[in-house]
């Protein structure tokens, strides 16, 4: 579900096709509902060992991010800090990842490539950057962890699946017609990065 | 205090400095990001700034990790040749950054390599990383922490070039970096920049300038040149917060250098990134101690 609140553009879980069609990148977000922390090992086993994901992250959310848990009585756990790690170690395997998992929203850092804009057009999902390193307000925006799979992985590893609130600034780098942000501004950032040696090579003939 | 008492001490005292510095950032890169928030115009930056604040004040009130990648631990140690705890430090550094870890709590960032298992405990084999200069007629240490993020640690690059290069080829080395995974490693970046001789001498050159403050320059006149070019031209790219677009890119640019073999040129650079948690402290030789990066800590 998409709803409008005070000028923020919430999505709720479920989230639907027709929920993200009108999202472009560049826009901002923020999630309600239930989102998995996912990264490296967790995609290896699905895509390459080919064993199901033990939480169903069907029409909701995953996050590129290796948390600090706080374990508490009862096998309950607190989310002490979590922030999103570079999502494109997960490039190789998204594509598959999506097409087999039904995830809708792929929250994490930094851009991603063409196997995840592949995903975002034909599966219609979308990959969101939460801005990194802002570990704690992403952690007050969890309300609770529910459940913790393949545990054998360690901390950072593990599947923490959470109910979130509000969870943001979520900002759209893929949409659903597969526009990559941070590879449109790539092309204007080497432009710039050109123009930007030649006008520092005037200056550092150093050896005579 | 006995040799023992003054040893725990010590690793009482690096503990409680590690865990200050995973959640409050030095001085001056507060500054400088409070000064790059107010000259960025567009509303995506201003989101982004404002998120970074509020995180960093949220990280103090809860007294938690502001950035959940805690890093693996590297110190450099410029120690006396007679402090007195020469001996004993390295494994002190470890032993406090065990007591860290579940004090602060930290992240477990150790893996051990081949057998590919998190130690789960935060140290390892040669973690954390101990960098070490020794100081001739002192008995006191100076250390640098830093926790080294994934995120800022993967832009890390080094090569030999030739001399035809020149500093023309230091030059692009340095700006390829910014564009291919620079923008990935949580802009506003420090880039500290290595000129040696071969890859391991510029590239630990290339970390130490990360520990320099911010604002300082290199004391040879070009390779501070150099600096202001590359500052100046990083920012021109306009990477900005997160690397989604802003007229910023840096919080600075920091050569180091040393002499070259005349048929090589050395060159590294090393990123850290907005939450670059670094922290410095003195000791005497009887335990009394000065922070420089952090005011109003007591550890």
């Amino acid at each position: 579900m998409l709803e409008i609140k005070d000028g923020k553009k919430i999505l709720t879980t479920p989230v639907s096709a027709e929920d993200l069609a009108e999202i472009r990148i560049g826009d901002i977000v923020y999630l309600n509902g239930s989102m998995t922390t996912c990264r490296d090992v967790a995609h290896r086993r699905l895509v390459e060992a080919g064993r199901k994901l033990p939480v169903d992250v069907r029409d909701a959310a995953i996050f590129h991010a290796g948390p600090i848990i706080r374990p508490l009585e009862n096998d309950k756990f607190e989310m002490v800090s979590v922030g999103p790690t570079t999502s494109m170690r997960m490039e190789k395997f998204e594509k598959e990842f999506v097409e087999q998992t039904g995830v809708k929203v792929i929250i994490g850092k930094g851009g991603m490539g063409p196997n995840t804009e592949y995903a975002c057009k034909n599966y219609k999902a979308i990959h969101c950057v939460f801005p990194a390193g802002n570990a704690v307000v992403a952690a007050t925006e969890v309300e609770e962890i529910v459940d913790a799979q393949w545990r054998d992985l360690g901390m950072p590893e593990t599947l923490w699946h959470c109910r979130v609130r509000e969870f943001g600034p979520l900002i759209v780098s893929i949409d659903t017609e597969g526009r990559n942000l941070f590879e449109e501004n790539k092309v204007i950032f080497n432009e710039r990065k050109e123009k930007a040696i030649e006008e520092i090579c005037k200056q550092v003939s150093f050896i005579k | 205090m006995d040799k023992r008492e003054q040893a725990e001490q010590l690793t009482r005292y690096m503990a409680n400095f590690v865990d200050h510095i995973g959640k409050v950032l030095p001085d001056d890169i507060i500054a400088k990001l409070d000064e790059l928030a107010e000259k960025e115009d567009s509303p995506l930056s201003r989101v982004i700034y404002s998120t970074m604040k509020r995180n960093q004040k949220l990280a103090k009130e809860l007294n938690r990790p502001s950035c959940q990648d805690t890093g693996v631990l590297q110190f450099w140690v410029k120690c006396g040749a007679s402090f007195p705890l020469i001996g004993e430090l390295e494994g002190l550094l470890k032993e406090a950054v065990v007591k860290a870890t579940f004090q602060a709590p930290l992240r477990h960032n150790s893996v051990e390599t081949f057998d590919e298992y998190n130690t789960g405990k935060n140290v390892g084999k040669g973690t954390p990383t101990v960098f070490w200069d020794i100081v001739p007629d002192s008995n006191g240490c100076e250390i640098y922490t830093y926790m080294a993020g994934g995120g800022c640690t993967l832009p890390g690059k080094a090569m030999v070039l030739m001399p035809g290069a020149g500093y023309e080829g230091v030059t692009r080395f340095v700006m390829d970096v910014m564009t291919s995974y620079g923008l990935n490693a949580c802009p506003p970046l420090l880039v500290g920049v290595g000129v040696a001789t071969s890859v391991e001498t510029a590239a630990l050159l290339s970390k130490k300038a990360l520990m320099r403050p911010l604002g300082s320059r290199n004391e040879n006149e070009r390779a501070a040149l150099m600096e202001k070019l590359l500052e100046d031209g990083i920012n021109a790219i306009g990477l900005g917060p997160q690397g989604m677009g802003g007229k910023y890119s840096v919080m600075g640019v920091h050569v180091e250098n040393t002499a070259r073999h005349p048929s090589t040129i050395g060159v590294a650079v090393n990123v850290g990134c907005w939450s670059h948690r670094r922290g410095h402290i003195i000791f005497d030789k009887d335990l009394n101690y000065r922070i420089t990066t952090h005011s109003e800590v007591t550890l």
